[in-house]
């Protein structure tokens, strides 16, 4: 165990050394951040001093070991835009992110995984049927769209929700939670929902697909011969074994949540990382970019990590791969 | 759909034909009538997507032959050219009718053709890395990490900066932005499958590998496959929708269903709904006959839902 | 818990239209383009000046049409050609209660260059001081290198701090609101980075007392949203309106908008660096053109005439810009009074391309940011039909700023959609736009297309000499008539700016686009 742990502590710093490197290069190929952020007024004279103060005068590996030096003590660099530590740019935005991506994880599961076994347990009854054409939809819709609509319906027609923003906010443990106030609940509910639109579709599926598996299986079979009572056999049998499936994906989705906010909180104005992100990518505040990328590496490879422990745990048929 | 018997089999009885596995295949697909009618609109929309430069009205390509004066015309209107607008006309006076036909050929495109591919590429890996396990394994997921913590955008833009904007630029992106899905699904499923009975059966029959991968590990990762790569074609189309929406997708002069939803998508508020309206309605129409043919496909090719 | 939340609506409502008469009350707007700094003098960007603007002063300040008038300075006047004198006003303190003197002013131009890691600063403005001399505690003299006619208006663009408070004062202390302390009209009471910043009234204001007691101060970048938030209430007050809501909101009744010309220039700018063959050009047959087609200032007049500017402005633009046939619009100083938008005359074009030697036109790729400038991509594609109409058949490309801009300042393109927002006074764009490119005098930083005229070139130089400022008007005149003559560039349109509002509020449209709160106020009653 001690061993494995070890070992994908090494690879999650390879990944991490390998993010970086891409990132620079990526910039790099992308454009000149000072060409975006110099005012049009500057001249020649101001150009150069700009491209001096951010480091851009030296040659892309300098710059690349300029920066390793500077992480290597614990310095990510100052953004770019807004001169403030890259890392505590981000940090101060991911409650945002993580009470949003919370919020729509829950309610994929809330509403996918009891219309999911609906649709499994019956598939052939005509709700079964809408419920998929429903999961579909889910997915097709663009979420920019499906979100304009949202706020057109809700907030500008019927005028029960605020059309964007984060509602009031109170400070626990240092960061700022706005699921805490009613203002902030009543904020957040159009983003998860948007955000949560595709986990549903997926959870829907995957729970159907597990179920109808499961249903087949030996075991359950025999369970039902046993004479157990259908809701014993649908949710201590079959319920735990879709659990494999669902956990993985809604799990590493959960990763895919925090890294892909990025439409809804623009369309929605949530102050969160996601558009913490594109305004950087917009503006290529190289800092903000590298920092923010090496967050979401380290914490996908701690959702596959907890991912996999939990499948070991779930099956015991899968072992940790500790041989070499 | 229950699949113990085939009914087409009942519907012909004339001619006792000898029961091959694609016949096979065939007449278990058909017994669902939902998925058999969204196979025949999938065709239709492929077809019209084929011949649109024969059956369009325009080519909305050509900027010479649009005209901002018929700019966000209603439909049903006449324009300049003499010919009805029968969906309107975009911001530039494009004739919405013929630029969903041609966005449809760009958007099926991208979205299959990055599918098909993210998959082959995604579904190999997560094998190997299923089957080879220890560092090749390791290798391989932690490519997929780092992938999956690449947002889409970032990779696109970086695509974009190295090889221009176009077409298959995009489905690059998309291919680079999807296969680890599949490797991860794949591998995740190979991985309980290689511990089954069958599998140590055949080791002990002392089969090639490939034979093993390839006849006993993948089918029976399949199931899981077909519902990733069915969302996948579906997703990968909204993607590119996405991508358009943040200026990142195909070019504005040939624009795919989804550019034409973004660039429609600014109108919504001030009721110039068709603009984004139709070629909404054709990709959901699209993607939701692509499901109804996956889900089934699914079902018939799973081998654990027969007996 | 809805029926509460109406219920509040309709007092909000109620309240909205006692507002005539209701004295304190506060204000919710959201703006665009989000604010990344409160320090003033960290980066030169327009969402960053409006605010600082709510909480600092300047020597200088502009009116709504951009003309200099009295800030912290009552009165400037030029002693001999190369000194200013500036006399400050008296009585003036910061939010913390120390007073302003001409040692703040001083402190202040000390300052500007050497903020760390500033990625645009205001240096530009100070470094034609030479010397600073205080000649008592509310006058100034600034020393230049010979004649320099610009000093008020470049001093225009520069915030007052306070010599005590912000002595050792950095970038991020002004962030945290800890060293946001001006003498403006606004105090800060928060700052949420990328979110919302909370102002709250400086009832000690020296100037015109703002209307509102406090102010939410929001950014929402998207568009639509933007505007959904409007007309949902939940705020009272939007910029950058996008001109596709225009029809509708000016239908709606609970919402009324306020616009002026601005002084956003958007044009097509062209490859002059290349004698020969340019990369996106190519004749019909897709083969390179061994000379550049553009140098033929005969060319350069055909893709002028062919374009219909009034169609762009009135289809694409939904009517909010005006066609231009230079870079400064109508009554501000130094435009040019008889210089018009060209008329669109395609036959007249396609003459020109033949007797060019072009008969059948060429090949062209017209290329374009696609988020910078409102409509930027669909203004490309309208000026590409109309290429393509007289025979330059043309490929539009469209991306986003982050790629577009490297690359024209690199000179790739043959043919490029950009924009240009002026200072009021002819010498700004065309010092920057057409000038020779000349890093020692700091010329043509913006001139992308490497246009060079040395005839053009002495104008400028002249009417950067002159202190008289109908002469110097005169000169700017005659330079800008010669740039448009030789089609330097393809004026299109200047941009309308335009802000809504819900009912109740006015607002005074300001040329510079700058968006702040002390503009608004409560209508009064009817």
């Amino acid at each position: 165990m001690t061993v494995f742990l070890l070992r994908r502590l090494m690879q999650a710093a390879l990944v991490v050394l390998a993010m970086s490197v891409l990132v620079f290069i990526g910039v790099y190929a992308i454009g000149d951040p000072v060409e975006i952020l110099i005012s049009p007024d500057a001249d020649q004279i101001e150009r150069e001093r700009a491209i001096q103060a951010l480091g851009l005068d030296l040659p892309l590996w300098q710059q690349y070991l300029v920066f390793l030096v500077k992480a290597a003590q614990g310095d990510l660099g100052n953004s770019f835009v807004f001169n403030e530590p890259a890392l505590q740019l981000i940090l101060q935005r991911m409650p945002a992110t993580l009470e949003l991506a919370v919020g729509a994880t829950f309610f994929a599961l809330l509403v996918g995984l009891p219309l999911g076994l609906y649709a499994g347990l019956r598939p052939n009854s005509p709700v079964s049927k809408g419920i998929m054409a429903g999961s579909i939809l889910g997915f097709s819709l663009p979420t920019f769209w499906v979100g304009l609509m949202l706020i057109m319906v809700f907030a500008v027609q019927l005028g029960w929700l605020p059309s964007t923003g984060r509602g009031e906010t109170v400070e626990v443990l240092g960061m700022r939670w706005s699921f805490l106030t009613w203002d902030g609940i009543q904020h957040m509910i159009m983003p998860a929902f948007n955000l949560s639109l595709f986990k549903i579709s997926l959870v829907i599926r995957l729970t159907r697909a597990g179920v109808r598996e499961t249903m087949l299986m030996d075991y359950v079979k025999f369970a039902r011969a046993k004479g157990l009572s259908p809701a014993r056999v649908t949710f201590v049998h079959v319920f735990k074994n879709i659990l494999i499936p669902v956990v993985t994906v809604v799990g590493l989705e959960f990763g895919g949540t925090i890294a892909f906010s990025v439409v809804t909180e623009s369309v929605f104005a949530w102050p969160g990382m996601g558009k913490l992100i594109i305004d950087s990518i917009n503006v290529l505040d190289r800092p903000v970019i590298v920092a923010y990328l090496m967050i979401i590496v380290l914490m996908f490879i701690t959702i596959n990590l907890i991912v996999d422990l939990t499948y070991s745990v779930l099956d015991p048929r899968v072992r940790l791969e500790t041989r070499s | 759909m229950s699949t113990t018997t085939a009914p087409l089999g009942a519907a012909a009885p004339a001619a006792p034909k000898v029961e091959t596995p694609f016949r096979r295949f065939v007449s278990e697909f058909a017994s669902s009538r939902l998925a058999l009618f969204g196979l025949v609109v999938i065709t239709l929309i492929a077809l019209v997507a084929i011949f649109a430069p024969w059956i369009a009205p325009q080519n909305p390509y050509d900027l010479a032959q649009l005209d901002i004066m018929d700019g966000r015309m209603e439909p049903g209107t006449v324009g300049g050219a003499g010919f009805t607008y029968w969906l309107g006309t975009d911001d530039q006076g494009r004739d919405m009718l013929s630029g969903i036909m041609y966005g449809l050929r760009i958007s099926l495109s991208v979205g299959a053709g990055s599918a098909i591919i993210a998959c082959l590429v995604g579904a190999s890996l997560g094998m190997i890395a299923a089957y080879a396990g220890g560092r090749t394994d390791s290798l391989i997921m932690r490519l997929v990490d780092l992938q999956l913590s690449f947002p889409a955008i970032l990779a696109a833009l970086m695509i974009l900066a190295f090889l221009g904007k176009g077409i298959l630029n995009v489905v690059i992106a998309l291919v680079i932005v999807e296969w680890a899905y599949y490797a991860r699904t794949v591998r995740g499923s190979a991985l309980v499958e290689r511990r089954r009975e069958y599998i140590e059966a055949a080791q002990c029959l002392a089969l090639p590998t490939r034979r093993i991968i390839f006849r006993h590990l993948l089918p029976n990762c399949l199931p899981p496959l077909i519902v990733v790569a069915t969302m996948q074609v579906a997703r990968a189309i909204a993607l590119e929708a996405t991508l358009s929406f943040l200026g990142l997708g195909v070019p504005i002069t040939e624009p795919s269903l989804g550019l034409l939803i973004a660039n429609g998508y600014e109108y919504m508020l001030s009721g110039k709904y068709w603009i984004s309206f139709y070629p909404g309605i054709a990709l959901l129409i699209t993607i939701v006959s692509i499901n109804l043919v996956g889900d089934q496909l699914r079902d018939v090719l799973n081998p654990r839902l027969k007996k | 818990m809805n029926r509460w939340i109406r219920a509040a609506g309709l007092a909000a409502a109620t309240a909205f239209a006692a507002s005539g008469t209701a004295a304190a009350q506060n204000l919710t707007m959201a703006v665009g383009a989000p604010v990344t700094s409160l320090d003033p003098h960290y980066h030169q960007l327009s969402p960053n000046n409006a605010v600082a603007d709510m909480i600092f002063d300047k020597l200088v300040n502009t009116d709504a049409q951009a003309r200099l008038i009295p800030g912290l300075a009552t009165e400037w006047r030029a002693v001999e050609p190369g000194l200013w004198e500036f006399k400050l006003r008296p009585g003036v303190r910061f939010h913390n209660g120390s007073e302003f003197t001409a040692e703040d002013v001083a402190f202040t131009f000390q300052r500007v260059p050497n903020v760390p890691n500033s990625p645009s600063s205001f240096a530009i403005y100070t470094r034609p001081i030479r010397g600073v001399e205080i000649v008592d505690s509310h006058t100034i003299r600034l020393r230049t290198d010979g004649p320099y006619p610009l000093m008020p208006m470049g001093l225009s663009n520069v915030r007052i701090l306070d010599r005590e408070t912000h002595q050792n004062a950095t970038t991020e202390d002004f962030n945290s609101g800890k060293a946001a302390i001006g003498t403006g009209p606004w105090r800060v009471v928060s700052h949420r980075n990328g979110d919302r910043i909370e102002f709250e009234r400086n009832d000690t204001y020296w100037g015109e007392r703002p209307a509102f007691q406090r102010v939410d101060y929001r950014m929402i970048t998207n568009d639509a949203a933007r505007t959904a938030a409007l007309l949902a209430g939940d705020v009272e007050f939007i910029d950058q309106v996008p001109t596709s809501d225009l029809a509708k909101l000016r239908r709606d009744q609970r919402v009324a908008l306020s616009e002026t010309t601005g002084l956003r220039i958007i044009y097509i700018g062209l490859d002059h660096l290349r004698t020969d063959a340019s990369p996106f050009i190519t004749d019909n047959d897709g083969k390179p053109i061994p000379r550049n087609p553009l140098k033929d200032l005969r060319v350069r007049r055909a893709l002028s005439l062919a374009i219909d500017r009034q169609a762009i402005v009135s289809r694409v633009m939904e009517g909010a810009a005006t066609p231009a046939g230079q870079f400064l619009p109508e009554g501000i100083y130094s435009h040019v009074p008889s210089l018009p938008a060209p008329r669109p005359d395609p036959e007249a074009a396609k003459k020109l391309l033949a007797e060019a030697g072009f008969p059948n036109g060429f090949r062209i790729q017209l290329n374009s940011p696609n988020d910078r400038y409102i409509n930027d991509a669909r203004i490309a594609q309208a000026v590409g039909q109309m290429w393509t109409r007289i025979g330059v058949r043309t490929a539009v490309e469209a991306q986003p700023w982050t790629t577009f801009v490297g690359r024209a300042g690199k000179q790739e393109f043959s043919a490029f959609l950009i924009g240009w927002g002026s200072n009021p006074e002819g010498s700004h764009p065309l010092r920057n736009l057409v000038a020779t490119y000349d890093r020692e005098k700091g010329w043509g930083a913006s001139n992308r297309g490497r246009y060079s005229n040395p005839e053009l070139d002495r104008m400028i130089e002249a009417a950067l000499k002159e202190m008289d400022d109908a002469k110097r008007e005169k000169l700017l005149q005659d330079a800008q008539r010669l740039a448009m003559e030789d089609v330097a560039i393809i004026p299109l349109h200047i941009q309308t700016n335009i802000w809504a509002m819900r009912r109740g509020l006015t607002h005074t449209p300001r040329a510079d686009e700058l968006t702040r709160a002390q503009d608004i106020r409560p209508a009064p009653a009817r």
